[in-house]
């Protein structure tokens, strides 16, 4: 009873990590269709936020869930501004471009910070279940993702930003012509979707080393999740979150983690094979 | 251009290489002619982007994938086998196996552009994470042992083809070039052929060449097939030549490499890629003498200026810009006066 509880939030716990590190991905690959290669990256700078402002005295949930998002969503606004604004019609080129973006955010942070992981202790100790312990930041994280994911929900449907960057995505000449300025929603939602990632990278930072080089650790997860869950931020990132986490840690269980990543490849590579458009590009078409 | 002149341009580049290729090891020092050993590994490896990405539109993101798979397979049939002309035929057929599986799965779903790039990408992350952890004694095939980051060490160098010679770094580089030579040749008949020329018009315009009656899927696989087969060759050639391979030749930089060669030198061109990996190749050796600038901070500036300022290449663009110039002087009152 108490292992089947466990095991219950060790799989809650590999679903809510997919979730986080691909949710601020599916925000912008969603709404402008840009796969945002530095994303790794993104989640990164959110990790060095929180390792840097804590050393200096913030308090940890500050650094975490003030400071890491504000600085990341700044960052991803000058991005948005400097170079991706240029690229909107070449999708080729805006990856390669975030691409080159990636290579010389890492090169960067390793000049300054050097090469060596940097980390924060894990907050909040641990909790026991029957002869089991766990740390209790684990429900921290099941807890934050699910909140993310009803907020990006609520923000969408609830909201007038909401109304106007669905309409944008939907039909951007449509809404130009009723006065929207596209330009700018496609800034707030890049820097949104940045600010997301930042987020879920000061999240990450007490379970994670934080190195220059973490991000290679996080993308092909995060890639692989918003691809197969397709178009629909949303729905799409927890259908796909849900079934590959469970997959991945089931495999995990099993074997260990390197064939968990290989497992959930292999998953996602048939399923696109089956539903090219991702889960919501056929199941779910009419979802956020 | 007509056929006559295409086959000139392309006559005029072989011969310019076997000028290289006779004369390099005879007039250049040891240290010198190892540099460029290298550059003609890379050549090939960036030529096996060249040709999917400019003559079948395909833009991989994992080109690294089959870099790393070939330079692994090499390294253990030939630690095997102990010869090394056979399985390097056997590490080509691997790869080409390999990127035929894996694009089946790619272009008979139909995927778009976008999410092809990044299913390749993946699964080279998904194979440098595997092979990273393949560090225990027990992750060994035959005599070869993975080892994990380490890397496999000491490769059987190339021998002479059907001897038990070991070459010398002069015969390396002759045979190299040799090959570099006849892929480049080989891929230029491809690309005339009538299998090229579907591929090209794949590329210009995928619904029209698909209602036209071609296979658009079968013709998309070949070609990628073809160019995992080329990425593979070049990691074995590496691995010969390092003596060594290790989970980078996976790595996300070395896709990155491949793409921005390919871009620097132009798409849609074979000696563009050539130029452009020895041109930037020589440049990270030399800014990286200078030990104060991250190699990866040079490659992340040259991508993204490239996609910024040159989307067509280096090479094209100046060529352009040329003209342009060329045009201006000779109409120096255009636009000018009212």
């Amino acid at each position: 009873m108490d292992f089947a509880l466990i095991v219950l939030i060790e799989l809650l716990r590999a679903v809510a990590g997919l979730v986080l590190i691909a949710a601020g991905l599916a925000i912008i690959f969603g709404m402008m269709r840009v796969i945002n290669i530095a994303h790794g990256e993104f989640l990164m700078l959110g990790g060095y936020t929180v390792v840097l402002t804590t050393k200096l005295g913030v308090n940890l949930w500050v650094a975490i869930l003030v400071l890491a998002p504000l600085v990341v969503g700044v960052f991803g606004v000058i991005v948005e501004r400097c170079i991706i604004q240029f690229l909107y019609n070449r999708l080729l080129d805006s990856i390669l471009a975030t691409w080159g973006l990636s290579l010389l955010i890492i090169g960067l942070v390793t000049v300054v910070f050097g090469n060596t992981v940097e980390g924060v202790a894990t907050p909040l100790g641990g909790f026991a279940i029957g002869d089991y312990k766990m740390a209790s930041y684990t429900l921290v994280l099941i807890f934050a993702a699910a909140l993310i994911l009803a907020a990006i929900f609520a923000g969408l449907k609830y909201t007038r930003f909401g109304l106007i960057a669905r309409s944008t995505m939907q039909n951007p000449g449509m809404a130009e012509a009723l006065g929207v300025n596209s330009k700018l929603v496609y800034m707030a939602t890049f820097g949104i979707g940045a600010a997301l990632t930042g987020l879920a990278g000061g999240l990450l930072a007490p379970i994670a080393g934080v190195v220059p080089s973490m991000g290679v650790y996080f993308i092909g997860q995060a890639f692989i999740t918003v691809v197969t869950g397709g178009s629909a931020i949303v729905a799409g990132t927890l259908s796909a979150s849900t079934m590959l986490g469970t997959l991945s840690q089931s495999i995990t269980f099993l074997s260990g983690p390197v064939f968990g990543d290989a497992a959930l490849l292999l998953v996602a590579l048939i399923l696109l094979r089956l539903l090219p458009q991702g889960i919501t590009g056929r199941i779910f078409s009419r979802s956020l | 251009m007509s056929a006559l002149g295409y086959w000139r341009g392309v006559a005029l580049v072989a011969a310019v290489f076997l000028a290289i290729l006779l004369f390099v090891p005879a007039w250049f020092d040891l240290f010198e002619v190892l540099q460029m050993t290298q550059y003609i590994v890379l050549a090939i490896y960036a030529l096996s982007l060249a040709y999917i990405w400019g003559f079948g539109g395909i833009v991989s993101f994992g080109q690294a994938g089959f870099f790393g798979l070939g330079g692994y397979a090499f390294a253990v049939i030939s630690i095997n086998m102990g010869d090394t002309t056979v399985p390097f035929l056997l590490t080509i057929a691997l790869c080409f196996a390999f990127a035929a599986v894996l694009g089946y799965f790619m272009f008979y779903g139909r995927l778009s552009d976008v999410y092809l790039g990044v299913v390749t990408l993946v699964v080279t992350l998904i194979m440098w994470k595997l092979i990273s952890h393949t560090a225990g004694p027990e992750y060994a095939i035959g005599k070869a042992r993975l080892g994990g980051f380490n890397g496999i060490p000491s490769i059987p160098i190339m021998r002479v083809p059907f001897t038990d010679r070991e070459m010398d770094p002069g015969e390396m580089f002759q045979y190299f070039m040799g090959l570099l030579i006849f892929v480049y040749l080989l891929l230029h008949v491809l690309i005339r052929s009538k299998f090229g020329r579907i591929a090209i018009s794949i590329r210009e315009n995928e619904v029209r060449t698909g209602l036209l009656g071609y296979d658009i899927r079968r013709y998309k696989l070949l070609v990628f097939s073809i160019g995992g087969a080329l990425g593979g060759a070049s990691g074995a050639m590496w691995a010969t030549y390092q003596t060594f391979i290790d989970p980078n030749a996976f790595s996300l930089e070395m896709s990155a490499k491949c793409l921005i060669w390919v871009m620097a030198g132009g798409v849609g061109t074979l000696v563009g890629p050539i130029v452009g990996v020895v041109a930037l190749q020589y440049l990270s050796l030399k800014l990286g003498e200078t030990a104060f600038i991250n190699n990866l901070v040079i490659l992340g500036i040259v991508l993204v200026l490239l996609v910024l300022l040159m989307p067509r290449g280096i090479v094209p663009t100046l060529h352009d810009w040329l003209r342009k110039g060329v045009a201006l002087v000779r109409q120096p009152s255009r636009g000018g006066a009212p």
